[in-house]
């Protein structure tokens, strides 16, 4: 039993560091990745602040959304790592994983790090440019400790469900048009670009199942108003959902080459 | 002493009521190198798919060397390496990179596994190219590394599914080469599937052939020969008479052998 976890996180490690490797053998991919959220902060967010259209008491508008550009970017990103499962399918690679002494959920954990690291490059971004158009951030030790926290469990969440997503629909061409369909209601029935009480009822139901809510609610505690009473909470549930779906997806994944 | 590494019995797999493999039995002796022959969904991949744990058959099971592939896959794992017939190797790292992720998913303990490296590159000649992103790679380089990722490890049966398929006739040489030597090196069993007849009759001690799901015959040359009443038949001649393509066409395959030996004299 402990030589099996030892086996999971030994290997969870290898496959995190080979993504890894393959970001920094090629970092085009942060740059032009960090180009949306700029757009969203620089000219979306810019704009309605102008247009003072909704209440944020307490913080400019600017400031109440990057925490939510944040969320959007990381999710964003680990909704479309499920196609390298489609992909490394298609190029045998992921046959070739199978077939080794592997515990199925490395590759999950793995693909789930390495999704969170990159998530992380784009905090880094957002943080740099927020820092250049004077977006105030309670930038402290402690709230980007929890900010790597909830970035990674965040970004852990939609990778287990993009890879689950992957194995049933199987085919890139299908995976794009499913991951676009999803994608933009889980932004838009989310805290992240207005408050959740400006919504109507029905939409305030989803918001609050939607596990992107709590990864902008625990960013937001944590970068603007300080106040984390709630904040293991956000973090309770999303390293449950996390865990959960990466033993579904760990179930489901293998099924892809067949 | 049970002499046959891989033992398959009645093994069967249906995918929603199409049958694509049938109750196929067969054995491989310990370090011999056998063909897996037939037409283009004939059940070859699937048979590969089910022996390597890829895929679970509907019925049937079997051992590879005395581990059972249906009821105890981890243990077959460990023993076994794969080439499939797509490109795996991922082209975004580099070759060494590409051996480090199969030497540390294999478990080749930490000491060793830069040594074990650099002795698989040396063996394979890739030297020169050991930092060098796989993308830039040729199809020949390509498929090297590949089965230098698959015999790291030092498996005791080596899977190769085409592994020649679409290379010029110098790498696919080269790449011949490099299983030879495995197999003298460490007798490693090696058992491939191809569409080149004559590589098969080359390279392999005996040949399997399949069709329809269901394996037409499994011996060496001249036992295919004996069965076909046929002196100088080659496996080329065989495969058809098996596959049953041309026969049904009455007495051609004679006329093609003549052709066909005429062709070889003229070259």
């Amino acid at each position: 039993m402990l030589e099996y976890i030892s086996q999971i996180i030994s290997k969870s490690y290898v496959m995190a560091e080979m993504e890894v490797r393959k970001l920094l053998h090629d970092p085009t991919e942060l740059i032009t990745r960090a180009v949306q959220p700029i757009l969203w902060l620089g000219v979306f967010g810019e704009a309605m602040s102008r247009a003072r259209a909704i209440p944020t008491p307490g913080f400019t508008y600017l400031q109440f959304i990057t925490p939510g550009i944040l969320t959007q970017s990381v999710t964003f990103i680990a909704i479309f790592y499920g196609l390298s499962i489609i992909w490394e399918r298609d190029m045998g690679l992921l046959q070739k994983i199978i077939v080794t002494p592997t515990p199925r959920i490395a590759l999950v954990w793995g693909k789930m790090i390495s999704a969170g690291i990159r998530g992380l490059s784009q905090a880094i971004i957002i943080f740099l440019f927020a820092i250049t158009i004077q977006i105030h951030l309670k930038l402290t030790v402690f709230s980007l400790l929890g900010v790597f926290f909830i970035i990674m469990l965040g970004a852990g969440f939609f990778t287990g469900l993009s890879m689950i997503i992957a194995s049933i629909v199987k085919t890139r061409e299908r995976f794009m048009g499913i991951g676009q369909v999803i994608t933009l209601p889980l932004f838009f029935a989310s805290n992240a670009i207005y408050p959740i009480e400006i919504m109507p009822s029905w939409l305030q139901v989803v918001a609050k199942i939607n596990p992107l809510t709590y990864m902008v609610n625990g960013l937001r505690a944590l970068l603007l108003t300080g106040n984390i009473s709630q904040l293991s909470f956000d973090i309770v549930v999303l390293s449950i959902a996390t865990f959960f779906i990466s033993l579904l997806s760990a179930y489901m994944y293998p099924k892809v080459v067949i | 002493m049970n002499n046959n590494i891989i033992v398959v019995e009645n093994l069967t797999k249906r995918f929603n009521g199409f049958t694509a493999v049938d109750a196929v039995s067969f054995n491989v002796k310990k370090g011999e190198i056998f063909a897996f022959l037939g037409p283009n969904g004939a059940g070859k991949t699937t048979i590969i798919k089910m022996l390597i744990t890829l895929l679970l058959p509907t019925s049937g099971e079997g051992t590879i060397d005395g581990h059972n592939f249906v009821h105890n896959p981890a243990e077959v794992r460990k023993i076994i390496g794969y080439v499939p017939q797509l490109i795996s190797v991922d082209g975004t790292l580099t070759a060494y990179e590409n051996l480090m992720l199969m030497a540390r998913l294999y478990d080749i303990p930490s000491k060793e596994r830069h040594q074990r490296i650099k002795e698989i590159i040396s063996f394979l000649q890739l030297e020169k190219h050991t930092h060098s992103l796989v993308r830039t790679f040729s199809g020949g380089m390509i498929r090297k590394l590949e089965i230098g990722q698959a015999i790291l490890h030092r498996p005791r049966v080596l899977f190769l599914d085409e592994p020649t398929a679409g290379l010029d006739p110098i790498a696919r040489q080269n790449v011949w080469k490099h299983l030879l030597k495995l197999r003298y090196n460490f007798g490693t069993t090696i058992f491939f599937s191809t569409h080149y007849m004559k590589e098969a009759e080359e390279m392999s001690s005996r040949v399997a052939i399949m069709q329809a799901g269901k394996i037409a015959i499994v011996g060496t040359l001249p036992e295919l020969r004996e069965k076909m009443n046929m002196k100088e038949a080659t496996l080329e001649d065989a495969f058809i008479f098996f596959t049953g393509n041309v026969f049904e066409e009455n007495g051609n395959i004679r006329d093609t052998r003549r052709i066909r030996e005429v062709e070889r004299k003229l070259g």
